[in-house]
Protein backbone atom coordinates (compact mmCIF):
# COMPACT_ATOMS: atom_id res chain seq x y z
CA UNK A 1 0.00 0.00 0.00
CA UNK A 2 1.13 3.15 -0.52
CA UNK A 3 1.50 6.24 1.74
CA UNK A 4 -1.14 8.71 0.33
CA UNK A 5 -2.04 10.62 3.76
CA UNK A 6 0.82 11.96 6.33
CA UNK A 7 0.48 10.40 9.69
CA UNK A 8 -0.07 13.96 11.54
CA UNK A 9 -2.34 15.10 8.41
CA UNK A 10 0.26 17.69 7.03
CA UNK A 11 0.61 17.96 3.48
CA UNK A 12 3.55 16.32 2.20
CA UNK A 13 5.66 19.25 1.33
CA UNK A 14 4.72 21.03 4.50
CA UNK A 15 6.96 21.45 7.31
CA UNK A 16 5.42 20.76 11.45
CA UNK A 17 4.33 23.98 13.14
CA UNK A 18 7.49 26.08 14.24
CA UNK A 19 8.37 27.77 16.75
CA UNK A 20 11.49 29.93 17.45
CA UNK A 21 13.02 32.73 20.03
CA UNK A 22 16.33 34.72 20.71
CA UNK A 23 17.82 35.06 23.38
CA UNK A 24 16.69 32.97 25.81
CA UNK A 25 19.37 31.87 27.89
CA UNK A 26 20.72 35.10 29.68
CA UNK A 27 24.13 33.55 30.53
CA UNK A 28 25.37 32.88 27.30
CA UNK A 29 26.50 35.33 24.58
CA UNK A 30 23.87 34.46 21.86
CA UNK A 31 21.14 31.86 22.32
CA UNK A 32 17.99 30.64 20.43
CA UNK A 33 15.54 28.26 21.12
CA UNK A 34 13.78 26.01 17.94
CA UNK A 35 10.85 24.14 17.97
CA UNK A 36 9.79 22.12 14.81
CA UNK A 37 6.60 20.18 15.95
CA UNK A 38 7.82 18.02 18.90
CA UNK A 39 11.42 18.61 18.42
CA UNK A 40 12.92 20.56 20.54
CA UNK A 41 16.55 22.58 20.05
CA UNK A 42 18.13 24.77 22.59
CA UNK A 43 21.38 26.55 21.82
CA UNK A 44 23.49 28.29 23.25
CA UNK A 45 26.97 30.72 21.81
CA UNK A 46 29.77 31.63 24.29
CA UNK A 47 32.65 33.15 23.35
CA UNK A 48 34.92 34.28 21.48
CA UNK A 49 36.78 33.25 24.35
CA UNK A 50 40.00 31.81 24.69
CA UNK A 51 40.52 27.87 23.42
CA UNK A 52 41.60 25.24 25.70
CA UNK A 53 43.70 23.03 25.17
CA UNK A 54 46.48 25.60 23.96
CA UNK A 55 47.21 23.59 21.13
CA UNK A 56 44.09 23.90 19.33
CA UNK A 57 44.53 27.86 19.04
CA UNK A 58 45.51 29.05 15.75
CA UNK A 59 47.26 32.55 15.08
CA UNK A 60 45.00 32.83 11.63
CA UNK A 61 41.50 32.47 13.02
CA UNK A 62 39.07 31.79 15.68
CA UNK A 63 37.77 28.38 15.55
CA UNK A 64 34.39 27.17 15.56
CA UNK A 65 33.36 24.26 17.83
CA UNK A 66 29.97 22.79 18.30
CA UNK A 67 28.27 20.12 20.67
CA UNK A 68 24.92 18.09 20.57
CA UNK A 69 23.21 16.15 22.70
CA UNK A 70 20.16 14.60 23.81
CA UNK A 71 18.70 15.34 27.62
CA UNK A 72 18.39 12.12 29.15
CA UNK A 73 14.52 11.98 29.38
CA UNK A 74 14.40 13.47 25.72
CA UNK A 75 13.00 10.60 23.72
CA UNK A 76 10.56 8.30 24.15
CA UNK A 77 11.30 4.65 25.91
CA UNK A 78 14.59 3.86 27.25
CA UNK A 79 17.07 6.61 28.52
CA UNK A 80 19.73 8.51 26.94
CA UNK A 81 22.34 7.58 28.82
CA UNK A 82 24.65 11.02 29.48
CA UNK A 83 27.90 11.91 27.75
CA UNK A 84 28.72 12.03 24.10
CA UNK A 85 28.44 8.85 22.32
CA UNK A 86 29.21 8.02 18.55
CA UNK A 87 26.35 9.36 17.61
CA UNK A 88 26.01 12.90 19.30
CA UNK A 89 29.98 13.15 18.23
CA UNK A 90 29.38 12.67 14.82
CA UNK A 91 25.94 15.05 14.47
CA UNK A 92 28.38 17.63 16.27
CA UNK A 93 30.92 17.77 13.46
CA UNK A 94 28.50 17.20 10.54
CA UNK A 95 26.48 20.60 12.42
CA UNK A 96 30.21 22.56 12.76
CA UNK A 97 30.62 22.20 8.59
CA UNK A 98 26.75 23.21 8.49
CA UNK A 99 27.66 26.08 9.82
CA UNK A 100 31.16 26.96 8.91
CA UNK A 101 30.79 28.74 5.44
CA UNK A 102 28.57 31.39 7.03
CA UNK A 103 30.52 32.51 10.02
CA UNK A 104 33.65 34.52 9.50
CA UNK A 105 36.02 34.45 12.58
CA UNK A 106 39.00 35.82 10.89
CA UNK A 107 38.82 38.55 13.29
CA UNK A 108 39.14 35.99 16.31
CA UNK A 109 42.70 34.63 15.97
CA UNK A 110 43.50 32.21 18.81
CA UNK A 111 39.70 32.29 19.85
CA UNK A 112 37.51 29.80 20.04
CA UNK A 113 33.02 30.58 19.23
CA UNK A 114 31.27 27.43 21.22
CA UNK A 115 27.97 25.90 20.41
CA UNK A 116 26.27 24.39 22.42
CA UNK A 117 22.94 22.26 21.35
CA UNK A 118 20.84 20.70 23.66
CA UNK A 119 17.90 18.41 22.56
CA UNK A 120 15.02 18.70 25.75
CA UNK A 121 12.63 16.50 24.15
CA UNK A 122 12.94 14.73 20.07
CA UNK A 123 10.77 13.35 17.33
CA UNK A 124 13.10 12.95 14.89
CA UNK A 125 14.97 16.02 12.94
CA UNK A 126 16.98 16.25 16.03
CA UNK A 127 20.30 17.27 13.94
CA UNK A 128 18.06 20.00 11.55
CA UNK A 129 16.42 21.92 14.54
CA UNK A 130 20.24 22.25 16.40
CA UNK A 131 21.42 23.96 13.07
CA UNK A 132 18.40 26.18 13.04
CA UNK A 133 18.84 26.91 16.88
CA UNK A 134 22.63 27.15 16.23
CA UNK A 135 22.30 29.68 13.39
CA UNK A 136 19.84 31.99 15.17
CA UNK A 137 22.02 31.90 18.74
CA UNK A 138 25.10 33.09 16.90
CA UNK A 139 23.52 35.60 14.88
CA UNK A 140 22.28 36.34 18.74
CA UNK A 141 25.90 36.55 20.09
CA UNK A 142 27.03 38.93 17.13
CA UNK A 143 29.39 36.52 16.16
CA UNK A 144 30.17 37.89 11.93
CA UNK A 145 28.13 36.07 9.58
CA UNK A 146 27.75 35.79 5.56
CA UNK A 147 24.45 34.36 5.52
CA UNK A 148 21.95 32.51 7.75
CA UNK A 149 21.53 28.63 7.61
CA UNK A 150 18.44 26.67 7.67
CA UNK A 151 18.18 22.81 8.21
CA UNK A 152 15.30 20.24 7.39
CA UNK A 153 14.88 16.28 6.79
CA UNK A 154 13.42 15.42 3.52
CA UNK A 155 11.95 11.90 4.19
CA UNK A 156 10.82 9.34 1.56
CA UNK A 157 8.51 7.45 2.95
CA UNK A 158 7.50 4.33 0.46
CA UNK A 159 6.67 5.39 -2.85
CA UNK A 160 6.68 9.73 -1.54
CA UNK A 161 8.62 12.18 -0.52
CA UNK A 162 7.95 14.16 2.37
CA UNK A 163 8.96 17.44 4.33
CA UNK A 164 10.37 17.50 7.51
CA UNK A 165 10.10 13.67 8.43
CA UNK A 166 8.82 13.00 11.94
CA UNK A 167 9.41 9.70 14.11
CA UNK A 168 6.34 8.06 13.24
CA UNK A 169 7.24 8.41 9.69
CA UNK A 170 10.89 7.78 10.30
CA UNK A 171 9.48 3.73 11.72
CA UNK A 172 6.67 3.36 9.00
CA UNK A 173 6.27 -0.15 8.27
CA UNK A 174 4.43 -0.78 5.78
CA UNK A 175 7.54 0.41 2.97
CA UNK A 176 11.14 1.45 2.90
CA UNK A 177 11.91 4.89 4.52
CA UNK A 178 15.17 7.21 3.45
CA UNK A 179 15.97 10.23 5.43
CA UNK A 180 17.89 13.01 4.07
CA UNK A 181 18.93 16.08 6.43
CA UNK A 182 19.95 18.86 4.79
CA UNK A 183 20.86 22.27 5.40
CA UNK A 184 20.61 25.38 3.20
CA UNK A 185 22.82 28.55 3.25
CA UNK A 186 19.51 31.13 2.84
CA UNK A 187 21.54 33.30 -0.18
CA UNK A 188 23.17 31.36 -1.96
CA UNK A 189 21.13 28.03 -1.87
CA UNK A 190 24.37 25.88 -1.41
CA UNK A 191 24.16 22.96 0.54
CA UNK A 192 26.19 22.82 3.82
CA UNK A 193 24.58 19.47 5.59
CA UNK A 194 23.90 16.71 3.45
CA UNK A 195 23.32 12.99 5.06
CA UNK A 196 21.27 9.94 3.81
CA UNK A 197 20.44 6.57 5.11
CA UNK A 198 18.13 4.18 3.57
CA UNK A 199 17.80 3.79 0.21
CA UNK A 200 17.13 6.62 -3.06
CA UNK A 201 17.16 7.10 -6.76
CA UNK A 202 19.69 9.74 -8.57
CA UNK A 203 16.23 11.68 -9.52
CA UNK A 204 14.24 11.06 -5.66
CA UNK A 205 17.73 12.77 -4.27
CA UNK A 206 17.26 15.64 -7.10
CA UNK A 207 13.57 16.29 -6.20
CA UNK A 208 14.21 16.07 -2.74
CA UNK A 209 17.41 18.98 -2.66
CA UNK A 210 14.54 21.18 -4.02
CA UNK A 211 11.90 20.03 -1.76
CA UNK A 212 15.06 21.40 1.21
CA UNK A 213 15.41 24.52 -0.54
CA UNK A 214 11.84 25.41 -0.58
CA UNK A 215 11.28 24.33 3.20
CA UNK A 216 14.51 26.03 4.38
CA UNK A 217 13.31 29.54 2.46
CA UNK A 218 10.12 29.00 5.10
CA UNK A 219 12.15 28.56 7.92
CA UNK A 220 15.33 31.06 7.16
CA UNK A 221 11.84 33.30 7.47
CA UNK A 222 10.95 32.09 10.44
CA UNK A 223 14.73 32.49 11.59
CA UNK A 224 14.83 36.52 10.68
CA UNK A 225 11.61 37.56 11.84
CA UNK A 226 12.45 35.92 15.03
CA UNK A 227 16.01 37.77 15.33
CA UNK A 228 14.64 40.98 13.83
CA UNK A 229 11.72 41.15 16.39
CA UNK A 230 14.29 41.16 19.03
CA UNK A 231 16.30 43.50 17.94
CA UNK A 232 13.75 45.56 16.40
CA UNK A 233 13.68 49.30 17.98
CA UNK A 234 10.45 50.23 20.12
CA UNK A 235 9.23 53.12 19.77
CA UNK B 1 35.09 38.44 41.48
CA UNK B 2 37.04 42.23 42.16
CA UNK B 3 37.49 43.81 45.93
CA UNK B 4 35.34 46.47 44.80
CA UNK B 5 32.62 44.28 43.57
CA UNK B 6 32.56 42.47 47.29
CA UNK B 7 32.97 45.37 48.69
CA UNK B 8 29.54 46.86 47.26
CA UNK B 9 27.68 43.94 47.74
CA UNK B 10 28.66 44.14 51.43
CA UNK B 11 27.61 47.40 51.23
CA UNK B 12 24.32 46.99 49.69
CA UNK B 13 23.44 43.76 52.58
CA UNK B 14 24.44 46.37 55.03
CA UNK B 15 21.75 48.33 54.33
CA UNK B 16 19.54 45.15 53.97
CA UNK B 17 18.77 44.62 50.19
CA UNK B 18 20.54 43.65 47.23
CA UNK B 19 21.71 44.09 44.13
CA UNK B 20 18.51 43.07 42.34
CA UNK B 21 16.43 45.09 45.11
CA UNK B 22 15.48 42.38 46.71
CA UNK B 23 15.44 41.73 50.74
CA UNK B 24 17.79 39.58 52.35
CA UNK B 25 14.94 36.60 52.83
CA UNK B 26 13.14 37.49 49.84
CA UNK B 27 12.99 34.77 46.68
CA UNK B 28 12.94 36.25 42.98
CA UNK B 29 9.74 35.20 41.51
CA UNK B 30 9.13 31.54 41.13
CA UNK B 31 7.54 29.72 38.47
CA UNK B 32 6.57 25.60 38.30
CA UNK B 33 5.34 24.41 34.78
CA UNK B 34 4.57 20.78 34.74
CA UNK B 35 4.56 18.38 31.59
CA UNK B 36 6.73 20.18 29.10
CA UNK B 37 7.86 16.65 27.52
CA UNK B 38 5.17 14.10 26.21
CA UNK B 39 8.44 11.74 25.92
CA UNK B 40 9.37 11.66 29.70
CA UNK B 41 7.36 9.84 32.00
CA UNK B 42 7.11 12.96 33.95
CA UNK B 43 9.01 16.10 33.59
CA UNK B 44 8.88 20.04 35.11
CA UNK B 45 10.23 23.37 34.06
CA UNK B 46 11.21 25.93 36.93
CA UNK B 47 12.31 28.67 37.06
CA UNK B 48 13.91 31.30 39.57
CA UNK B 49 14.12 34.72 38.50
CA UNK B 50 17.16 34.18 35.45
CA UNK B 51 17.53 30.73 35.93
CA UNK B 52 15.67 27.67 34.75
CA UNK B 53 16.23 24.36 35.01
CA UNK B 54 14.17 21.34 33.82
CA UNK B 55 13.43 17.64 35.20
CA UNK B 56 12.60 14.72 33.51
CA UNK B 57 11.22 11.03 35.14
CA UNK B 58 12.05 8.11 33.21
CA UNK B 59 10.91 4.26 34.04
CA UNK B 60 11.98 1.17 33.51
CA UNK B 61 11.71 -2.24 34.66
CA UNK B 62 14.83 -3.94 36.84
CA UNK B 63 15.70 -6.69 39.13
CA UNK B 64 15.97 -5.02 42.63
CA UNK B 65 18.95 -4.54 45.02
CA UNK B 66 19.38 -7.89 46.68
CA UNK B 67 19.45 -6.01 50.16
CA UNK B 68 16.12 -4.12 49.35
CA UNK B 69 13.98 -7.11 47.28
CA UNK B 70 10.87 -6.08 47.85
CA UNK B 71 11.54 -1.97 46.60
CA UNK B 72 11.94 -0.04 43.37
CA UNK B 73 14.84 2.18 42.82
CA UNK B 74 15.30 5.86 42.67
CA UNK B 75 18.30 7.98 40.83
CA UNK B 76 18.80 11.59 40.62
CA UNK B 77 21.63 12.57 38.23
CA UNK B 78 22.31 16.07 37.84
CA UNK B 79 23.85 17.20 34.47
CA UNK B 80 25.58 20.89 34.61
CA UNK B 81 25.52 21.30 31.11
CA UNK B 82 27.94 24.27 29.32
CA UNK B 83 25.08 25.71 27.49
CA UNK B 84 23.74 27.28 31.08
CA UNK B 85 26.72 28.42 32.40
CA UNK B 86 29.94 30.19 30.51
CA UNK B 87 32.07 28.32 33.25
CA UNK B 88 30.87 24.55 33.00
CA UNK B 89 32.75 22.22 30.65
CA UNK B 90 31.66 19.57 28.28
CA UNK B 91 32.68 16.32 30.11
CA UNK B 92 31.38 13.40 32.87
CA UNK B 93 30.12 14.94 35.67
CA UNK B 94 32.18 17.02 38.07
CA UNK B 95 31.78 17.29 41.64
CA UNK B 96 29.77 20.56 41.97
CA UNK B 97 26.97 18.73 39.52
CA UNK B 98 27.53 15.07 41.76
CA UNK B 99 26.98 17.09 44.88
CA UNK B 100 23.70 19.44 44.01
CA UNK B 101 22.31 15.71 42.42
CA UNK B 102 23.46 13.52 45.81
CA UNK B 103 21.77 16.51 47.95
CA UNK B 104 18.44 16.68 46.42
CA UNK B 105 18.54 12.62 46.10
CA UNK B 106 18.83 12.61 49.40
CA UNK B 107 15.41 14.63 50.29
CA UNK B 108 13.70 12.64 48.55
CA UNK B 109 15.43 9.45 49.65
CA UNK B 110 15.46 10.40 53.60
CA UNK B 111 11.84 12.08 53.54
CA UNK B 112 10.47 8.91 51.52
CA UNK B 113 9.01 11.41 49.27
CA UNK B 114 8.92 7.68 46.72
CA UNK B 115 6.75 4.87 48.61
CA UNK B 116 9.38 2.39 47.09
CA UNK B 117 7.47 -0.63 48.27
CA UNK B 118 4.79 0.62 46.08
CA UNK B 119 7.23 0.10 42.88
CA UNK B 120 7.46 -3.43 43.39
CA UNK B 121 6.01 -5.91 40.75
CA UNK B 122 7.60 -9.16 41.90
CA UNK B 123 9.59 -9.55 45.31
CA UNK B 124 13.02 -10.18 44.02
CA UNK B 125 12.80 -10.12 40.59
CA UNK B 126 10.99 -7.09 39.16
CA UNK B 127 10.73 -3.65 40.40
CA UNK B 128 10.60 -0.07 38.52
CA UNK B 129 13.19 1.78 38.29
CA UNK B 130 12.86 5.87 38.56
CA UNK B 131 15.79 8.24 37.59
CA UNK B 132 14.72 11.83 37.65
CA UNK B 133 17.54 14.10 35.07
CA UNK B 134 18.02 17.41 35.87
CA UNK B 135 19.64 19.96 33.45
CA UNK B 136 19.76 23.62 34.18
CA UNK B 137 19.05 25.49 30.98
CA UNK B 138 20.11 28.87 32.40
CA UNK B 139 22.27 29.17 36.01
CA UNK B 140 21.63 32.37 37.54
CA UNK B 141 22.58 30.95 41.03
CA UNK B 142 20.91 28.43 43.31
CA UNK B 143 20.70 25.54 41.30
CA UNK B 144 19.76 23.68 44.54
CA UNK B 145 16.82 24.87 45.01
CA UNK B 146 15.55 24.80 41.46
CA UNK B 147 16.61 21.48 41.15
CA UNK B 148 15.07 20.33 44.18
CA UNK B 149 11.99 21.61 43.45
CA UNK B 150 11.74 20.70 39.52
CA UNK B 151 12.77 17.38 40.68
CA UNK B 152 9.33 16.68 43.12
CA UNK B 153 7.25 18.65 40.37
CA UNK B 154 8.31 16.40 37.59
CA UNK B 155 7.52 13.34 40.14
CA UNK B 156 4.36 14.90 40.42
CA UNK B 157 3.91 15.21 37.16
CA UNK B 158 5.00 11.29 36.13
CA UNK B 159 2.38 8.49 34.91
CA UNK B 160 3.32 5.06 34.65
CA UNK B 161 4.08 3.68 31.62
CA UNK B 162 1.51 0.40 30.49
CA UNK B 163 2.91 -2.71 30.95
CA UNK B 164 1.39 -5.79 30.46
CA UNK B 165 4.00 -8.03 32.68
CA UNK B 166 6.12 -8.18 29.26
CA UNK B 167 6.90 -5.04 27.95
CA UNK B 168 6.61 -1.48 28.66
CA UNK B 169 5.15 0.40 25.96
CA UNK B 170 5.98 3.38 26.32
CA UNK B 171 3.52 5.32 24.32
CA UNK B 172 0.60 4.20 26.21
CA UNK B 173 0.88 6.38 29.39
CA UNK B 174 -1.50 4.81 32.07
CA UNK B 175 -3.29 7.26 34.48
CA UNK B 176 -1.65 6.26 37.67
CA UNK B 177 0.77 8.38 39.16
CA UNK B 178 3.73 7.72 41.18
CA UNK B 179 2.91 6.65 44.81
CA UNK B 180 3.91 10.18 46.62
CA UNK B 181 4.12 9.86 50.47
CA UNK B 182 6.05 13.17 51.07
CA UNK B 183 7.37 16.70 49.13
CA UNK B 184 10.22 17.76 50.47
CA UNK B 185 11.34 21.30 49.33
CA UNK B 186 15.14 22.39 49.40
CA UNK B 187 15.66 25.82 50.60
CA UNK B 188 19.82 27.11 50.69
CA UNK B 189 20.95 29.66 52.83
CA UNK B 190 23.73 31.63 51.95
CA UNK B 191 26.11 33.48 54.82
CA UNK B 192 28.31 36.43 53.79
CA UNK B 193 29.92 38.28 56.74
CA UNK B 194 26.80 38.31 59.20
CA UNK B 195 23.99 38.44 56.42
CA UNK B 196 22.07 35.64 56.12
CA UNK B 197 20.62 35.41 52.86
CA UNK B 198 18.28 33.01 50.70
CA UNK B 199 18.21 32.25 46.96
CA UNK B 200 21.73 33.96 45.58
CA UNK B 201 22.27 35.07 42.18
CA UNK B 202 25.19 33.87 40.56
CA UNK B 203 27.14 37.51 40.85
CA UNK B 204 26.24 36.61 44.95
CA UNK B 205 27.41 33.14 44.79
CA UNK B 206 30.76 33.86 44.03
CA UNK B 207 30.80 35.61 47.45
CA UNK B 208 29.48 32.54 49.31
CA UNK B 209 31.70 32.29 53.00
CA UNK B 210 29.20 29.55 53.61
CA UNK B 211 26.25 27.88 52.59
CA UNK B 212 22.98 25.31 54.08
CA UNK B 213 21.18 23.37 52.10
CA UNK B 214 18.31 22.32 54.46
CA UNK B 215 15.54 19.96 52.75
CA UNK B 216 12.62 20.06 54.67
CA UNK B 217 8.99 18.30 54.61
CA UNK B 218 5.63 19.43 54.75
CA UNK B 219 5.55 19.68 58.64
CA UNK B 220 8.91 21.01 59.46
CA UNK B 221 11.12 18.15 59.79
CA UNK B 222 14.37 18.21 58.44
CA UNK B 223 15.21 15.92 55.98
CA UNK B 224 18.59 16.41 54.82
CA UNK B 225 20.81 18.93 55.38
CA UNK B 226 24.40 19.78 53.66
CA UNK B 227 26.62 22.67 54.69
CA UNK B 228 29.27 23.81 51.83
CA UNK B 229 31.46 27.00 51.27
CA UNK B 230 34.67 27.64 52.54
CA UNK B 231 34.52 29.22 55.89
CA UNK B 232 32.97 27.50 59.37
CA UNK B 233 29.49 27.67 61.11
CA UNK B 234 29.03 28.52 64.42
CA UNK B 235 25.99 26.40 66.16
CA UNK B 236 23.98 29.59 66.44
CA UNK B 237 24.49 30.54 63.00
CA UNK B 238 23.21 27.37 61.92
CA UNK B 239 20.03 27.63 64.32
CA UNK B 240 19.23 30.65 62.38
CA UNK B 241 19.70 29.25 58.96
CA UNK B 242 17.82 26.30 59.57
CA UNK B 243 14.89 28.54 60.88
CA UNK B 244 15.34 30.46 57.90
CA UNK B 245 15.06 27.23 55.93
CA UNK B 246 12.17 26.07 57.28
CA UNK B 247 10.17 29.50 56.93
CA UNK B 248 10.93 29.88 53.58
CA UNK B 249 10.24 26.12 52.78
CA UNK B 250 6.42 27.33 53.36
CA UNK B 251 6.36 29.32 50.54
CA UNK B 252 8.00 27.15 48.10
CA UNK B 253 5.66 24.06 48.62
CA UNK B 254 2.91 26.25 47.22
CA UNK B 255 4.47 25.81 44.07
CA UNK B 256 3.90 22.20 44.00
Amino acid sequence: MAYTKRNDGRKFDEIRPTEAKAGIIKRADGSAYFKMGKTVAYAAVYGPREIHPKFLQNPKEGKLRCYYNMMPFSSVGDRVRPGANRRAKEIAMVTEKAILPVVDLTEFPNSVVDVFIELPQTDAGTRCAGICAASMALADAGIPMKDMVAAVSIGRVDDKLVVDIDYSEESYEDGTVADIPMAVISRTGEISLLQMDGNLSRDDLKKAIEMAKKACSEIDKIQRDTLKKKYEVKK
Amino acid sequence: MSREQKDHILNFLEKGIRFDGRKLDEYRPIKVEKGFSGNAEGSAKVSIGDTEVLAGVKMSIMEPYPDTPNEGTMMINVELLPLSNPDFEPGPPGIQSIEIARVVDRGIRESGAIDTKKLCIKKGEKVWSVIIDVCPINDDGNLFDASALAVVAALQDAKFPSYDGKVIDYKKKTKESLPLKKLPVSCTVIKIDNHFIVDPTYEEEEKVESRLTVEVEEDGTLCALQKGGDKPLTAEDIDKMVGIGIEKSKELKKFL
